[in-house]
């Protein structure tokens, strides 16, 4: 084990290249719902536990189940009401499960990105060939159906090995959502040494992890979006930012939480100068634009203080 | 280091479900349903009246409000046993005062040990749903058979002489099932349960014998979730559940019929600082006049097309 992962060398806030997004926009958002299935009795990992209560624990299946059957429809139209294209994190066992939500992403040229097969099949102690099999079969999946390269991976249930991301890299992907260590893009080092980057993802405005692991009031959740919206906004005349916004439909669809949500959108789209982007879209322009800019300035800063 | 090939098999990958349970569907995707007076919203109030033994076994898992302190586990106990007492004589007060009828869901054993209070229920509910033995009988993998049968047996004649007609509809402690818990339900004469939280309208529920229908009753929207899990005020509790009201009200009215299902727990919501905000939310309620239809759970589920009666839909 180690004590750094090593995926990317220290680049301080107050010396980034001046990014600035297609049409001088300030801010990249992108949406990002996670579009996922979750198996009743999976093999159970030896290293995580898919489920709290003796299977079948019918009342975290029927939770995570609620979404396919009733969010992401009810999610969908109030991205649609904004112009909202979401990069989707995709389990892609719903190209089978559930077709017909995947006919409705595509409907609206949406992005798919991986998120492995299933979300309660953990990385947790695959060897590198198994989780490699796995990550490949996945991408194939997405381009198999949908005629798209899958350029992003989040791995799945934010499960990963020493290896996960030099993995996919490998296999052809350009981005991970995987690390949260910056409100930009970051080139990340792998070892084969492709150019490949992180695509800010979120933790913090992640509905689950707000909902579930937080615990914060579905208003509530509305005005962190606001106000982490406002400061990255603030802060993008400088160089330009990004801000994702994580979504589960089994939990922002609910009745209770849209309405507030829906505010929060509304108050970003209120702003002159905001890029709503795909993950891939912003992998793409920053690769393109800035990705040398800021290796120079890292080896610049590392020779400078060595 | 590897694991078993088993990990990147998937078995169950095809259409639909990954078991046999119900079909899959998506709410949108369904013929609207249209309830009496074309209100868009249904409302169902759901009272769980429950019994906590002190000396809980826990098998397979710890329903939410069990004992958690070294026995005896009196701070607990009592907590529970305060909605027995006190707290359920508020909420009906406050259903009575906006004229809401709720159905209860009834430990066998509170009827068993109060059948006061269980005539007292079984007088003015709309409905009475078997809600399991007590809140330690988890129905889980953990019980055997002969076990959970008896569990569901008991409950049912516990609670079948209080009422005319035999209970049909039934919620598990914390919503549990085994894998097997839908047979047996079909079994003891059950023709509808709510444990599946996985929807906003009912759906047919399949079992080995004769089908189900399942009217999912909202854990998100539930006090002692709102509340006891994620440890918001009773204020927002009122203000989360006033905000579901409108948001499917207004989709009611666009796309066709939908239910608000208000689960409570007289030992959260029936509490002096919480009960307050309950009547806030049934004023809300009540001010919709006539966009809502307060209703019992079975009218509920006859409105929404499903035909309950004999000892199962599929008999």
């Amino acid at each position: 084990m180690k004590s750094d992962p090593g995926l990317y060398g220290y680049l301080p806030w107050d010396r980034r290249p001046q990014i600035r997004w297609p049409n001088g926009a300030r801010i990249a958002v992108w949406v990002a719902p996670n579009i996922e299935f979750y198996e009743l009795d999976p093999p159970v990992n030896p290293q995580r536990k898919p489920w709290p209560r003796p299977a079948p624990d019918v009342t975290a299946y029927a939770t995570r189940d609620y979404g396919n059957r009733v969010g992401h429809m009810r999610m969908m139209r109030v991205l649609d009401q904004f112009g909202i294209r979401g990069s989707v994190s995709l389990s892609t066992a719903m190209l089978t499960h559930h077709p017909e939500i995947i006919a409705l992403v595509l409907e609206r040229d949406w992005e798919l990105f991986s998120h492995g097969i299933y979300n309660t099949r953990y990385t947790y102690g695959l060897s590198e060939d198994q989780e490699r099999a796995m990550i490949i079969d996945a991408m194939q999946r997405i381009r198999e159906y949908s005629g798209q390269h899958c350029d992003g991976y989040l791995a799945p249930a934010l499960s990963h090995s020493e290896h996960t991301i030099d993995l996919f890299a490998e296999a052809g992907g350009t981005y991970t959502c995987d690390l949260f260590h910056d409100d930009q893009p970051t080139p990340v080092t792998t070892r084969s040494g492709k150019r490949f980057v992180s695509v800010p993802y979120s933790l913090e405005l992640n509905d689950t992890i707000v909902y579930v692991v937080n615990k914060i009031e579905p208003r509530r959740y509305g005005e962190m979006i606001g106000r982490a919206f406002d400061r990255l906004y603030a802060e993008g005349e400088r160089s330009g930012t990004v801000m994702c916004i994580p979504l589960h439909a089994y939990q922002v669809g609910h009745p209770h939480r849209l309405a507030a949500f829906q505010r929060a959108l509304d108050h970003i789209l209120s702003h002159d100068g905001v890029w709503l982007a795909t993950g891939r879209e912003i992998a793409r322009h920053y690769l393109e634009h800035y990705y040398d800019q800021a290796m120079a300035t890292m080896r610049e800063i590392e020779e400078s203080t060595a | 280091m590897s694991l078993d090939e088993k990990f990147l098999s998937y078995e169950k990958l095809r259409h639909g479900m990954d078991h046999e349970r119900y079909e899959w569907s998506m709410l949108e995707r369904r013929e609207p349903v249209t309830w009496p007076g074309n209100a868009p919203l249904a409302l169902w109030i759901n009272v769980c009246v429950e019994h906590f033994p002190l000396n809980p076994q826990s098998a397979g898992f710890k329903a939410p409000g069990n004992m958690t302190m070294p026995y005896p586990d009196l701070r607990h106990y009592t907590l529970r046993d305060y909605g027995n007492r006190v707290g359920i004589f508020r909420i009906l007060e406050a259903l009575d005062r906006h004229g809401f009828h709720a159905s209860f869901a009834i430990n066998g054993e509170v009827a068993e040990r109060y059948p006061y209070l269980a005539q007292r229920l079984a007088e003015v509910g709309a409905e009475l749903l078997a809600h399991g033995w007590n809140m330690d009988c988890a129905h889980s993998s953990a019980v055997d058979e002969q076990t959970e049968r008896q569990w569901i047996r008991q409950t049912l004649a516990a609670l079948e002489h209080l009422v005319d007609q035999p209970i049909r509809g039934w919620l598990g402690p914390a919503r549990s099932q085994s894998s097997r818990t839908p047979e047996l339900l079909d079994e003891a004469g059950i023709t509808w349960c709510a444990d599946w939280v996985n929807d906003d309208l009912p759906y047919r529920f399949r079992t080995d014998a004769g089908d189900l229908v399942n009217l999912p009753l909202s854990l998100e929207l539930e006090d002692r979730f709102i509340i006891n899990d994620n440890l918001h005020s009773e204020t927002e509790y009122a203000d989360q559940l006033i905000d579901a009201a409108d948001f499917l009200l207004a989709e009611g009215r666009e796309r066709g019929g939908r239910l608000l299902a208000l689960n409570l727990h007289p030992w959260v919501i029936g509490q002096p600082h919480r009960i307050g905000q309950l009547e806030r939310l049934f004023e809300h309620l009540y001010g919709l006049g006539d966009l809502v239809w307060s209703a019992a759970p079975s009218e509920i589920i006859a409105a929404a097309g499903f035909v309950l009666e004999g000892s199962g839909l599929g008999d």
